[in-house]
C-alpha cells in the first residue's frame, strides 16, 4: 500500500511562498516523477512528503490516514538522497542495517534482508567496506539497499543520479526502473532531467515556480503539452516555438513544432533557411537552421545522414497534424 | 605539473628549510640541552653544545625547591576542566547553529567572537572583586570558569566549523531511517564529529595551559599553575640557568607534544574557518 | 531539518552558551564603567564618590599615557611586520619540494606552544643576558661589545621575543593558504609568459591577501593585550609600558581602580575598533 494524497498543501519560508496551495494524488504502485527547472520547488515538495519540512498549510494523507504531523520516521517512507547520505563511519552492511536496527528488527531477519538486498544490487562482495572505498555507482546502490530493506510503503528519490557520470546514469536508470517493476511499490522521483522523467515515469508532474503546470503520462505530455512551458521542457531537442506572420497564417499567436516533425528538402518547402551547425550523430542529424521568420535558429532532426554543410540553403515544411497551437497566454489551443 | 624538479634545487630547498627550521627551534633545543648541564657549564664561555656532563641534578633541585607536582596538577585541572566544561556547553550550541540555522545564527556567532576581543585588563578589577565576593580568589574553580568563558567562543566556533562540514542530508537520512533525536546524535552525529571534537579539545587545552594573564593575576600559593611556577624564576638568584631550563622544560614538554599532534587543526581552528 | 520541533530544541540547546557569554560580557563591563566614574582607592579610603569624567581626562593627560600608546603601537606594528614578511617567505620556502617537509613544519610550529612566561624568561636570561647570554658570546666572538638588551634595546628585545612566538602561527596559516592555490592558475600564468617574480606578485600575493588580513587581525587582538612577556622581563621599565601594562599598574600596583577602569574603557574601545574589521572578514566567510 502506498497511496499519497496532497490536499491544498502549501509551503512558505518566511514571507516567500515557494509552494502555493496544490492538490496531487499519487496512486499506489505508481512511478511518479517531479520534473522542472532548478528552483521550481520539486525537492521542497518531496521533503514535505518526507516530513523533513513542515507544511505551512494543508494536509498530507498516506494510505488514507492524515500524516501531516507525523514525524518522518513514522511515515513508512524511505528516501534516497542526492549525495546518497551514507554514514561514512559504518560499513556497507551496517549502513543497510541501520533502519532495521532503529526499528528493532531481530538480527536474523536483518541479515536475511541484507543478504537479499546485497544480492539484488550486486553488493555482496562489498558488504564489509566503508562507503569511502566505493565508486559512485556502488554508493548509489547502497543507498537504494538501505531504502529497500525497510520495505517502505513508498520510495522517495531526490535527484539520485545527478552525481553520476553519463554512462552510469543510463545504467542506474534501468536498474531503478527494473526495481520498480519487481517491487511494484510507489516511487516518487525528483529530477531536472526530462529524459529521466520520460524514460522512467508512469506519471510526470511538471513544476514551475511551485505551480503544477501539467500532470500526465510521458506520452500525453509529449503529444499534448498544455502550455508553452511544458512544450519547451519535455522533448529533446526542444520544440521550436514560432511567433509572428508564420504563426498567424496557421491561426495562433504562437505555434510549436518538434524538430522531428519537420520535413526537409533541398528544393522546395514552406520555409527557407541556411544551415548553421549540422550535428551528425550517425543515426540522425540535427540541423540548426538560420533565417526562418519568427524562430532563429530552428532545430530540425533528420533520420540518418543528410549531405548538407554549413551555409547550404534548405527548405523546411512542418507536418501539419503535428503542429501545436498556443494562445497569447501561452495555453494550448485545441 | 609534470615538470621534474631538478635534484639540486630540491637539495638546496631542503638544506635551507632545515637550517631555518633548526634556527627557529633552537631556543627550545638550547633550553632542553641546558637543563642537563651543571650550572657552571650552563654559563661556560664559549658555550658548550653537546660535550658536557649530562646530569639530572637540576630537575632534582627544581623539584626540591618548589612543589612542581602541585603546579602541574593545577595546570592540568585548570586547562582540562575549563576545556571539558567548555565543550559540554558548546556542543549543543554548535549543533543547533550548524544544523538548524536561523536568521540570527550568524549574528550570534559573530557576537560570541566579539566577546573574545574584550581586553582582559579592562575587566581585571571587576573580576578580581567578584572572586573575592564569592571567596574563590586563588582557587582552581574560579580559573576553570574564567578560562572556560574566555575560550568558549573559540570552542563554539571550531565545533561549528567541523559540524558544518557534516552534510545535513546524512542526519536527515537517519531521521528517515527512523532514528530519534537521541539516536541521531548518538549513532550518527557523534561518531562523525569525534575527530573535530578531539582537535577542539586539544587546541583549547593548549590555549588554556598557556594562558598567562588571569592565571598570574588571580592566583597566589594555592591554585597557581605552571605559568606562575615559571614566573617565580623571573628574579635571578645566583647561578640559575640550568635550573630555569629544567623548570621550563618541565612546563612546556607536555604541551609541546600535544601541540604537534594538533597543528593541522590549528589553522582552521584559530582562523574560525576563514583559512582552510 | 527545519521542522518546528527541531527549531525549538535548537534554541534550548543554544541557551547555556549564550547566557553565559552574555553574563561574562555585561557584568564586568558594567562594573568597569561604574568604577570609571568614581574615585575609588581600596587601600586609601575606598569609595570616595562620583567624579564624572575626571578619571578619563586624568588617564589621557597623564604623562605615561601617550608613551604607552606609542609603545603599544610599536610593539604591535613591529611584530606584525616581522611575522607577516618572514611568514610569507617561510611559507613559500616550505611549499617547495623537499625532503622531510613534515619534520621542518614540526620544528617551525614549536614556539607557538611554548607558554609566554617560559619564552620570555628563556630569551631574557639565556640569550639576551649581557654577561652570560648566547648573544653576548656571539657578539664577543665577532669582537663587538655585547648589547644590554633589556635596558638599552628593550623594545627591540620584546619585539624579537613576541615575533618568535607568533611567527609559527603566521607561517602555518600562510602555508595553508598557499597550498590551496590552484596550481593550474600558476601554470596558466607561466604559459602567458609571466616570470616567477611576476607570478608571485600577480597570482600568489593576491591569493594570500585574505590569509594575510586574517593573520594581521587575529594577531593584533592577541598582541594588544600581551602581558606576561613584559611582566617577567622588564616589568614595564625601560619604555616597555604598553597600554595594557599601564592599566594593570594603575589597578593592581597603585590600586587606583577608578583611573584604571577608565583606562580599561579606552582599551576596550581600541580593541573593538580592531574587532569590527575582523568581524567583517569572518562574517563574509560565513556567507561563502
Amino acid at each position: 500500500m502506498g497511496q499519497i494524497k496532497l490536499n491544498q498543501v502549501s509551503k512558505s519560508f518566511g514571507d516567500v511562498q515557494v509552494i502555493p496551495p496544490l492538490d496531487l494524488t499519487i496512486e499506489d504502485g505508481e512511478f511518479t516523477v517531479f520534473v522542472g527547472p532548478s528552483g521550481c520547488g520539486k525537492s521542497t515538495l518531496l521533503r514535505l512528503i518526507a516530513g523533513l519540512e513542515d507544511i505551512t498549510d494543508g494536509h498530507i494523507e498516506i494510505d488514507g490516514t492524515d500524516a501531516t504531523n507525523v514525524p518522518p520516521a513514522k511515515r513508512g517512507l524511505a528516501m534516497v538522497f542526492q549525495s546518497y547520505a551514507l554514514y561514512p563511519h559504518m560499513s556497507v552492511r551496517k549502513n543497510i542495517a541501520f533502519p532495521m536496527k532503529m526499528a528493532g528488527l531481530p538480527a536474523d531477519e536483518q541479515n536475511r534482508r541484507i543478504e537479499a538486498a546485497a544480492k539484488a544490487l550486486n553488493l555482496t562482495d562489498y558488504l564489509d567496506r566503508r562507503p569511502g572505498q566505493l565508486s559512485g555507482g556502488q554508493r548509489q546502490r547502497v543507498a537504494i539497499g538501505r531504502a529497500i530493506v525497510r520495505e517502505p510503503s513508498a520510495f522517495l528519490f531526490d535527484e539520485p543520479l545527478s552525481n553520476l557520470d553519463a554512462a552510469l546514469r543510463v545504467g542506474m536508470r534501468l536498474e531503478i526502473s527494473e526495481l520498480h517493476k519487481r517491487l511494484a511499490t510507489t516511487m516518487i522521483y525528483v529530477t531536472h532531467d526530462q529524459v529521466e522523467a520520460m524514460t522512467m515515469a508512469d506519471k510526470i508532474v511538471v513544476l514551475r515556480a511551485g505551480f503544477i503546470e501539467q500532470v500526465g503520462s510521458p506520452l500525453e505530455l509529449y503529444h499534448r503539452p498544455c502550455n508553452e512551458f511544458v512544450a519547451g521542457f519535455i522533448g529533446s531537442p526542444k520544440m521550436n516555438l514560432i511567433k509572428g506572420a508564420e504563426a498567424d497564417k496557421r491561426g495562433a499567436p504562437t505555434i510549436g513544432i518538434r524538430p522531428e516533425h519537420i520535413d526537409v528538402s533541398t528544393s522546395a518547402g514552406d520555409w527557407q533557411g541556411k544551415v548553421g551547425v549540422a550535428e551528425h550523430l550517425g543515426s540522425d542529424t540535427f540541423l540548426h537552421v538560420h533565417g526562418v521568420d519568427g524562430c532563429d535558429p530552428m532545430t530540425v532532426r533528420v533520420d540518418g545522414e543528410l549531405p548538407v554543410k554549413h551555409g547550404d540553403t534548405i527548405f523546411l515544411t512542418p507536418q501539419a497534424e503535428k503542429l501545436h497551437r498556443f494562445d497569447a497566454q501561452g495555453l494550448r489551443i485545441e | 605539473m609534470a615538470r621534474a624538479v631538478t635534484q639540486q634545487r630540491k637539495i638546496a630547498n631542503t638544506a635551507l628549510a632545515w637550517g631555518i627550521g633548526f634556527l627557529i627551534f633552537f631556543p627550545i633545543l638550547w633550553t632542553i640541552l641546558t637543563s642537563f648541564k651543571t650550572e657552571a657549564q650552563a654559563i661556560a664561555d664559549p658555550p658548550i653544545f653537546l660535550g658536557f656532563d649530562w646530569t639530572l641534578a637540576n630537575y632534582e633541585a627544581v623539584l626540591e625547591r618548589s612543589n612542581y607536582g602541585r603546579f602541574l596538577w593545577n595546570s592540568i585541572v585548570i586547562a582540562g576542566g575549563s576545556t571539558i566544561l567548555g565543550i559540554l556547553i558548546a556542543v549543543p550550541a554548535a549543533w543547533s547553529m550548524a544544523f538548524v540555522p536561523g536568521k540570527r545564527t550568524k549574528d550570534i556567532l559573530l557576537w560570541m567572537l566579539s566577546t573574545k576581543m574584550l581586553p582582559a585588563v579592562g575587566v581585571l578589577y571587576p573580576i578580581y572583586l567578584l572572586c573575592i565576593q564569592f571567596g574563590v580568589l586563588d582557587s582552581k574553580i574560579a580559573l576553570v570558569i574564567i578560562l572556560m568563558l574566555i575560550n568558549l567562543p573559540i570552542i563554539v566556533w571550531m565545533l561549528y566549523t567541523y559540524f558544518r562540514e557534516i552534510p545535513g542530508e546524512i542526519l536527515e537520512a537517519a531521521r528517515m531511517d527512523g532514528a530519534s533525536l537521541r539516536e541521531e546524535v548518538l549513532y550518527v552525529l557523534t561518531p562523525m564529529a569525534i575527530p573535530g571534537i578531539a582537535s577542539t579539545l586539544l587546541l583549547n587545552f593548549i590555549l588554556a595551559w598557556n594562558e598567562a594573564f588571569w592565571t598570574l593575576n588571580l592566583t597566589a600559593a594555592k591554585a597557581a599553575p605552571l605559568t606562575a611556577f615559571i614566573a617565580s624564576y623571573s628574579s635571578p638568584e645566583g647561578l640559575f640557568y640550568a635550573k630555569l631550563s629544567a623548570a621550563s622544560t618541565m612546563a612546556i614538554a607536555p604541551i609541546l607534544i600535544l601541540g604537534w599532534f594538533s597543528q593541522k587543526q590549528l589553522v582552521s581552528g584559530l582562523t574560525f574557518g576563514a583559512v582552510k | 531539518m527545519a521542522t518546528q520541533h527541531s527549531r525549538s530544541a535548537a534554541r534550548l540547546m543554544m541557551a547555556p552558551a549564550v547566557v553565559l557569554l552574555l553574563g561574562w560580557m555585561l557584568i564586568p563591563l558594567t562594573m568597569t564603567l561604574y568604577f570609571s566614574f568614581k574615585k575609588y582607592l581600596p587601600m586609601r579610603g575606598g569609595d570616595l564618590g562620583w567624579v564624572g569624567f575626571d578619571n578619563y581626562v586624568r588617564f589621557v593627560t597623564s604623562s605615561a599615557f601617550w608613551p604607552s600608546v606609542m609603545t603599544t603601537l610599536i610593539i604591535v606594528g613591529g611584530v606584525l611586520a616581522i611575522t607577516v614578511i618572514l611568514g610569507i617567505l617561510l611559507a613559500i620556502l616550505l611549499n617547495q619540494p623537499m625532503w622531510g617537509q613534515g619534520f621542518v613544519r614540526i620544528l617551525v610550529i614549536a614556539p607557538f606552544f611554548v607558554m609566554p612566561t617560559v619564552s620570555a624568561l628563556v630569551w631574557k636570561n639565556m640569550f639576551m643576558d649581557p654577561n652570560y647570554g648566547l648573544f653576548a658570546h656571539l657578539w664577543e666572538f665577532f669582537g663587538a661589545e655585547p648589547v644590554q638588551w633589556m635596558s638599552q634595546a628593550s623594545l627591540t628585545s620584546i619585539i624579537i621575543i613576541v615575533s618568535w612566538q607568533w611567527l609559527p602561527f603566521a607561517t602555518l596559516i600562510l602555508l595553508t593558504a598557499i597550498q590551496s592555490l590552484d596550481r593550474e592558475q600558476l601554470d596558466a600564468a607561466e604559459m602567458d609568459g609571466a616570470p616567477a617574480t611576476k607570478r608571485f606578485a600577480y597570482i600568489t600575493l593576491p591569493h594570500l591577501g585574505r590569509a594575510i588580513t586574517v593573520v594581521i587581525l587575529i594577531q593584533t587582538i592577541f598582541l594588544l593585550s600581551i602581558f606576561a612577556e613584559i611582566f617577567v622581563t622588564t616589568g614595564g621599565a625601560f619604555g616597555t609600558k604598553t597600554l595594557t601594562y599601564l592599566i594593570f599598574q594603575r589597578v593592581l600596583e597603585s590600586q587606583n581602580i577608578g583611573l584604571g577602569s577608565a583606562g580599561g574603557v579606552y582599551a576596550i574601545i581600541l580593541a573593538n575598533i580592531v574587532a569590527i574589521f575582523l568581524m567583517r572578514i569572518v562574517g563574509k566567510n560565513l556567507d561563502a
